[in-house]
């Protein structure tokens, strides 16, 4: 044979060769080794240095550091055997930026402990969430399940099972929610926390829990959520105990000096509310059709003979579309606002009907960065009587109340620090309500929080001109486990 | 006559490699199509126990556990015409840590446009449609990308054969759109036999690794090879991500109606265990 014939074979088998045992080849998974029907493993693929797991000899792979310890995971798991045991102790403190006359000294001045049970029977599941609070500011410490006072704030106690497949039942105190807005709600009659809200607590204590049943139906056709609750469940609203805000009978911003007395509808069975929600995905949009009957949840109307407020009667309807549209997601929720009790528009002392809307959409800016916007609509039934009904002199609210709502959500350093900042701001009220927060997790179990409300407005007696008074900030320390 | 010995000089060694190259070298689109099938597509539904731990720069650890359920579409994992392709959906459920206990997460991926996102937050009773659309941002803060978790689509890549070792096809994968990513190339180091992808590596536009993952642990499972470890090592912020996957079980008959909002505000507890 010729030397170069030789010489090519040679330096071809060199390069194949080589290209095998390139340097920069991962080494391979031992494991995997195994499932190679070569019997040589070539130089540098030798088993010592094989990443571990991948030998069928040695197929469980070194614990990192911090995971060693199996028993740490044992706690939390879903075997229905214990109770699993989740929750946080937090503080949380407060201060009014410039504090009004008929003011508590602080916003909020709080420690809270909330302990989560929940336990799995065959069948069943029940879970019992409570707060457990010392409360600075509070004026009254003794415990009001319902209106969330005192020392103990029972968040949720319920019972949840399915008697049949296509039935979910929720039987007990349990919060409520649905319906696409953005902290702003249309057909979500469900009780809300405002306090909580507006001075500083965790954005979740906006929402207060129902003492409801809720029976799911499903189907291909449509889903259908029914909500049971035998008993009015008010919002947690503003009356001047904590935060300031417009009185209309008076016709100025009280505090402490006037809290609000009201006239709560409170007869178990006769005083209730009905909920109901019909729901279907189309594709990527979700469909619904929304349903209420109960009481305006919070005052929305005032004895002329007491001065107490009132919760009028309501009955509500309305529709929501969800979906992605260009790079983001839309929203479009309406409703219906039916005040029974004033359906002419005469009585100037109940709320008018309203019709309401919600336009929305939510895009991803840049990596980690959001921002979401939304415009709402108020807009008042029977305007005509409403001003015809007005005494001279007294300011008229607009028939339209516009609003316009941004939230910016930036995460940054690996998603533990997270800032926001909500926006309200009404053309047609010169008003408006940044929220402001800044949280950083320090590690599993430690966040640090801070962040403020403040309110501004042209008058007192708009919807967040009222609030002007409330200008406040806060830091809090919370520890999950 | 010399000419004649010169061309053999130079085919000969071709003679002898052409058999070899014809029987041992899928194409280039098999292999990758193999190996996203291995990777993302195995079994027509999963479910897998996650253990993460987030080791940042300054080598704090912060560890998530977490739950995911898995349904294909395509209802084959037959990779001749890309039968296994298709949507999926994904159901993620939280188990730590504290802040995040009892959330739920709901993906539904879709090959010709973008996922639908939603994500249950239990304190609000909250369904949340996440507008999010930026496949390369961290999973649950990890240095693992959605991405790495659900898999990127194959047609976004050009995909090249570079090397061929005892072990791996080495493919480097050049994005057709450099606009929404952060390389200028990945390299992947495929096991021949498993199809796994044993390491991936990340350059930057100016050609610098950055970005390793590895399978660090592998086992057949119900006859499918399974990394049962991975990690993914940031070289330019320092820090790194250890996932542990445990009770992988494959074809385990999962319904479809578990990846809807009734099952977001309702824990399928039987499917978690």
């Amino acid at each position: 044979m010729d030397k170069r014939v030789v010489r090519s074979i040679f330096l071809w088998t060199l390069v194949s060769y080589s290209m095998m045992v390139s340097a920069e080849e991962p080494v391979l998974p031992s494991g995997l080794e195994n499932l190679s029907p070569e019997p040589d493993v070539p130089m540098g693929l030798g088993e010592s240095a094989l990443p571990s797991g991948l030998d069928y000899g040695n197929l469980e792979p070194d614990l990192p550091a911090g995971l060693d310890d199996a028993a740490e995971f044992e706690g939390d798991n879903l075997s229905g055997q214990d109770w699993t045991v989740d929750g946080f102790a937090e503080l949380r403190s407060g201060l009014w930026v410039d504090q009004h006359r008929y003011q508590k000294s602080r916003p909020l001045n709080e420690a809270r402990l909330q302990i989560e049970l929940e336990k799995e029977y065959s069948g069943f599941t029940v879970a019992v969430t409570a707060d457990f609070i010392y409360d600075d500011v509070a004026a009254d410490r003794t415990v009001a399940l319902e209106r969330g006072q005192g020392w103990l704030d029972l968040r949720a106690a319920n019972i949840v099972f399915s008697p049949a497949d296509f039935m979910d039942v929720r039987l007990g105190r349990q919060t409520l929610t649905w319906g696409t807005g953005d902290l702003v709600f249309i057909n979500d009659l469900f009780a809300k926390d405002w306090n909580a809200f507006l001075v500083g607590r965790n954005v979740e204590y906006l929402k207060a829990p129902s003492d409801a049943l809720k029976v799911s139906l499903f189907h291909e056709i449509a889903n259908l959520d029914l909500i049971y609750m035998p008993r009015f469940d008010a919002d947690r609203y503003i009356d001047g105990s904590r935060a300031a805000y417009f009185n209309s009978i008076l016709g100025r911003i009280t505090g402490t000096d006037a809290i609000t007395k009201v006239d709560r509808p409170n007869d178990l069975f006769h005083d209730d509310e009905f909920s109901l929600r019909l729901y279907k995905n189309i594709g990527a949009y979700e469909l619904a059709l929304y349903g209420y009957d109960g009481f305006w949840k919070s005052p929305g109307g005032a004895d002329t003979v007491t001065g107490d407020a009132l919760f009028p009667d309501l009955t509500a309807y309305g529709a929501s579309v969800r979906g992605p549209v260009f790079n983001g997601i839309a929203n479009m929720e309406w409703g219906y606002y039916d005040s029974r009790e004033d359906r002419d528009g005469h009585d100037l002392m109940i709320n008018n009907s309203e019709q309401r809307l919600i336009l929305g959409y939510e895009q991803e800016l840049a990596t980690n960065l959001t921002l979401g916007l939304q415009y709402y609509l108020e807009r008042m039934e029977d305007y005509g009587d409403y001003r015809r009904a007005l005494p001279a002199g007294m300011s008229a609210a607009h028939r339209s109340r516009h609003e316009y709502t941004a939230r910016l959500t930036w995460l940054t350093m690996n998603q533990n620090l997270i800032w926001s900042l909500f926006t309200f701001y009404s053309p047609s009220d010169d008003d408006g309500y940044l929220r402001a927060n800044l949280r950083y997790k320090y590690d599993d179990h430690l966040s640090v929080e801070a962040g403020g409300n403040l309110f501004w407005g042209d008058d007192e007696y708009t919807f967040l001109g009222q609030f002007q008074n409330n200008d406040n900030v806060y830091t809090a320390l919370k520890y999950g486990f | 006559m010399r000419i004649f010995r010169q061309i053999a000089t130079l085919l000969l060694p071709l003679f002898f490699l052409l058999p070899l190259m014809a029987s041992a070298v899928p194409t280039v689109d098999e292999i990758v199509q193999r190996s996203n099938m291995t990777t993302y597509y195995q079994g027509q539904d999963g479910r897998v126990q996650v253990e993460m731990m987030i080791t940042d720069s300054q080598g704090r650890e912060r560890q998530r556990r977490l739950t995911i359920l898995r349904i294909d579409e395509a209802k084959s994992d037959v990779v001749e015409g890309q039968a296994y392709q298709g949507g999926q959906k994904f159901y993620v459920y939280f188990h730590r840590p504290a802040d995040v206990s009892k959330m739920a997460f709901l993906v539904w991926k879709h090959l010709e446009q973008d996922d639908d996102r939603w994500l249950y937050l239990p304190a609000l009773d909250l369904v949340k449609r996440i507008a999010a659309t930026d496949k390369r941002t961290s999973f649950v803060g990890s240095d693992f990308f959605y991405e790495d978790v659900s898999g990127r689509r194959l047609d976004e890549d050009n995909h090249e054969l570079v090397e061929t070792t005892n072990s791996y096809y080495v493919i480097k994968n050049t994005p057709k759109d450099l606009a929404g990513v952060e390389f200028s190339y990945y390299t992947m180091f495929i096991h021949k036999q498993s199809y796994i992808p044993v390491q991936v590596e990340y350059y930057d536009k100016a050609g610098v690794k950055y970005r390793v993952a590895k399978a660090l642990g592998v086992k057949t499972i119900q006859g499918y090879p399974t990394v049962t470890k991975a990690s993914i090592d940031n070289l330019k912020i320092g820090s790194k991500t250890v996932m542990e996957y445990t009770d992988v079980e494959y074809d385990i008959g999962l319904d479809d109606a578990l990846f809807t909002e009734r099952y977001l505000r309702k824990a399928p507890r039987q499917q978690l265990r």
